[in-house]
């Protein structure tokens, strides 16, 4: 092929920008052509954008754009896709008994996978997320239960909450502020504390402990029981075992005895669809602690 | 650019390449090995295998979709991806192997931008006629008869592209299955994408890329310069016995000629578009047809054949000096040939050994770190896993769990019986894995109150998984979290 000799400028004849450093001159040659026909296909490239999609900003919101493209409507259309391939196993997994979730790999599979999301979603910034609890709040690993822990007391639980105030069914109890309200004595307090420390096996004095045995009975017995492994109708803690919510040092149970405490939990039935709450109920249960 | 005189322009064009046909032996080996290689290529997805009920029946496939890579009695999972590496290692080692003894053995025989190019230049020479007609045409302005030529030519190539890039999605999923989807227009999107790059790529490459490819974008001339040595077999060209070259053999001072009959034969047959005579280029596959074609022109002339041949740089000193050059059989041994070779078998032997060495199931044993154990309200400490199964198998198994400790000892340091194991929503330690299938499983583990295993800040644990019905037993190490402190 012949070859050209480019079209190159010398020296001299080009028109040169006023730029110079170190003695390095800019040329002030044009654009090549082809990049200049770029240029404009650019230009006219944007114009047609600007009308096919969304783009002129207006007082409220902007132009739409004739093709009518969203990206909310492109995940709101992403959503409903997975709702509708969802629908089925959800339909069934309402119909079905609570117990039999587990029974029933499909439905165990998609539960334990979509209460996994709804858990971390809705459930970990109080229970972790790793359900492991924190202080207040309990461990849904281990296998003491405030409230029950087979799956219809934790779908009852998760459904309407804890002594909140927007479920006229929500789990209630609550627990006198002993001291404060003056219903004991600091020492009556003191010795129930012993007795609650004796009871869980921990370092007690054994006269105090004995004493406050008497007043243990008297005041607490009727929620606790008798032998102080609590009442699950009532949400009352078995305070003879290693699990404690708020923890279960002397200064503790002190504090929990004088000022009572009064944990809450939302009513999830209001946010969360009974597929959603059924399924966080069986991904709870399936943790370890279910019973 | 210069600041004095106008340069030379940055872009020079390709000068087309119309390669001559050419006989001889490494040209009929060329079509021989064309033929094996592109007949594996079109063959092998078609090969059935019978693996069972649950597992696809190809023999080669590679099943992106459930993540599993048959080739015939061998299936790899990802988790054993190592397999793929050793071969991609050994492919490796094999190229150094045989560029270090053969030179570009490979360039010039198998590389498919050389087999599919040979392919396209045959059917190019069917259509257009051989080189001289070719470069007729070339320089002829557009007519109908010209435009005719192409269409047909390219149509050709086109099918082959199609057929290349058809051949290689059934690699990819069931192969009669994806050819009935395909002529109905059912296949996957993805089917249809590949196909038509693979086309594109095809034509283009072996179209009108050709000899660019080597030239401009493969690197692998580039890397081969530091595999050979001057007893790597290349081509050379006996200057010393052709030289000076000439025409007229019976022309005035024809007795102080070489044997080069500048005839031009090893330029015009080249796929490069190169001359041999200008001694070892960058742009060489070594694929020998100007071997053929300067033989067939030396047998002409009455004229003993090798004036172009393979051989090791380190002859043409002897040559020179009137020796006979070594055999090149002896030239393929020595210690770098041999050394390549011993890596590239030493793999081999071990990817071997691995394979025979699998466990038909195994597991890995991850330890739930959120949060690290679980108090129960007996005090004792309980550690969850997550423990995911692996039947490669195509039957059911069932396996059993079981734990010891690091000493694979189950009297856990006195504490005989007392460490409990057990597996989320199953009442016995035993767990049925369906056929080449995963399966993951939470297992607890817990370690009574006043236990070393509970009381220990972190203590080594083994896990044992038991084939039920046989002999096999395979072992994952983890740890156990005991209370803080």
């Amino acid at each position: 092929m012949s070859k050209a000799p480019a079209k190159t400028t010398k020296p001299g004849d080009a028109e040169v920008t006023g730029h110079e450093w170190d003695g390095i001159k800019e040329f002030n040659n044009p654009l090549p052509r082809w990049w200049l026909w770029t240029f404009y296909v650019t230009i006219v490239w944007a114009i047609g954008y600007t009308i096919a999609y969304p783009a002129w900003p207006l007082l409220k919101g902007a132009t739409p754009g004739i093709l009518g493209a969203s990206t909310r409507a492109d995940v709101a259309a992403d959503i409903k896709r997975f709702a509708d391939a969802n629908a089925p196993i959800e339909a069934r997994l309402v119909a079905a008994d609570l117990t039999e979730i587990a029974g029933d790999p499909a439905l165990a599979s998609y539960a334990a996978n979509a209460g996994k999301a709804v858990f971390a979603t809705w459930c970990a910034q109080c229970h972790g997320a790793g359900a492991g609890g924190n202080v207040g709040y309990p461990n849904l690993l281990d296998n003491d239960w405030l409230w029950g822990g087979d799956i219809e007391a934790i779908h009852t639980t998760i459904t309407h909450g804890i002594r909140n105030t927007e479920s006229a069914d929500a789990r209630y109890s609550e627990m006198p502020k002993f001291g404060a309200d003056g219903l004991l004595e600091a020492p009556q307090i003191g010795e129930v504390v012993h007795y609650v420390l004796q009871l869980s096996g921990q370092a007690h004095d054994a006269a105090k402990a004995e004493a406050g045995a008497v007043v243990f009975a008297d005041n607490c017995a009727a929620c606790h029981a008798d032998d102080g492994t609590g009442n699950r109708d009532l949400g009352a803690p078995n305070l003879t075992d290693a699990i404690w919510l708020y923890g279960g040092s002397e200064a503790t149970l002190t504090e929990t005895v004088t000022n009572a405490r009064f944990g809450v939990m939302p009513n999830w039935s209001t946010r969360l669809s009974e597929a959603e709450i059924r399924s966080v109920a069986a991904y709870v249960h399936g943790l370890g602690g279910g019973e | 650019m210069s600041q004095t005189e106008p340069s030379a322009p940055l872009y020079a064009a390709r000068e087309p390449v119309f390669p001559r046909r050419v006989k001889g032996s490494f040209r009929s080996l060329k079509w021989w090995l064309m033929g094996l290689m592109l007949g594996i290529y079109y063959v092998t997805p078609w090969i059935r295998w019978d693996r069972g009920p649950t597992l696809p029946d190809q023999a080669v496939l590679l099943d992106l979709a459930n993540r599993r890579f048959f080739f015939f009695m061998i299936e790899i999972w990802p988790h054993e991806f190592y397999f793929v590496a050793g071969l991609l290692i050994m492919a490796g080692l094999g190229l150094f192997l045989f560029t270090s003894a053969l030179g570009r053995v490979w360039c010039g025989y198998a590389c498919p931008q050389t087999v599919w190019t040979d392919l396209y230049i045959l059917v190019e020479r069917w259509i257009d006629g051989d080189r001289n007609a070719r470069l007729r045409l070339w320089n002829q302005k557009w007519s109908l008869h010209k435009a005719w030529l192409r269409a047909v030519k390219w149509t050709m190539w086109l099918l082959i592209a199609v057929a290349t890039g058809g051949a290689w999605v059934f690699y990819y999923t069931d192969a009669p299955t994806l050819a009935v989807n395909l002529a109905q227009g059912t296949a996957p999107f993805a089917a249809y994408l590949w196909i038509g790059i693979l086309t594109a790529t095809t034509f283009v490459f072996g179209g009108f890329m050709r000899e660019q490819m080597c030239i401009y974008a493969c690197p692998w001339p580039r890397i081969q310069a530091a595999m050979m040595d001057e007893d790597t077999i290349t081509i050379g060209y006996r200057d010393w016995r052709g030289e000076p070259r000439g025409k007229h053999r019976k022309a005035e001072g024809a007795e102080a000629l070489g044997d080069c009959i500048d005839c031009m034969a090893c330029a015009n047959v080249c796929p490069m578009g190169i001359d041999i005579r200008d001694g070892q280029q960058l742009e060489c596959i070594t694929c020998g047809l100007c071997i053929d074609a300067c033989d067939e022109m030396m047998d002409k002339v009455g004229k003993p054949r090798g004036l172009v041949a393979y051989m090791a740089l380190k002859d043409e000193r002897l040559e020179r000096a009137g020796g006979h050059p070594t055999r090149i059989w002896k030239h393929m041994f020595r210690p770098r040939t041999l050394m390549y070779f011993t890596l590239w078998a030493g793999i081999g032997v071990a990817l071997v050994v691995a394979l025979f060495m699998r466990s038909p199931f195994d597991f890995s044993v991850s330890p739930v770190r959120n949060p690290q154990y679980v108090m129960l309200s007996d005090g004792s400490i309980r550690n969850t896993y997550e423990v995911r199964l692996r039947n490669k198998q195509p039957r059911e198994m069932t396996l059993e769990i079981s734990l010891t400790n690091h000493e694979d000892d189950h009297d856990f340091d006195g504490d005989h019986g007392a460490v409990q194991l057990a597996l989320e929503g199953r009442e016995a330690n035993v767990v049925t894995v369906a056929p080449d299938e995963t399966l993951t499983q939470r297992v607890y583990v817990t370690a009574p109150r006043g236990t070393d295993l509970a009381d220990e800040r972190r203590s080594d644990v083994r896990f044992w998984l038991r084939d039920v019905d046989g002999t096999d037993r395979v072992s994952a190490d983890s740890v156990f979290n005991g209370k803080d402190h």
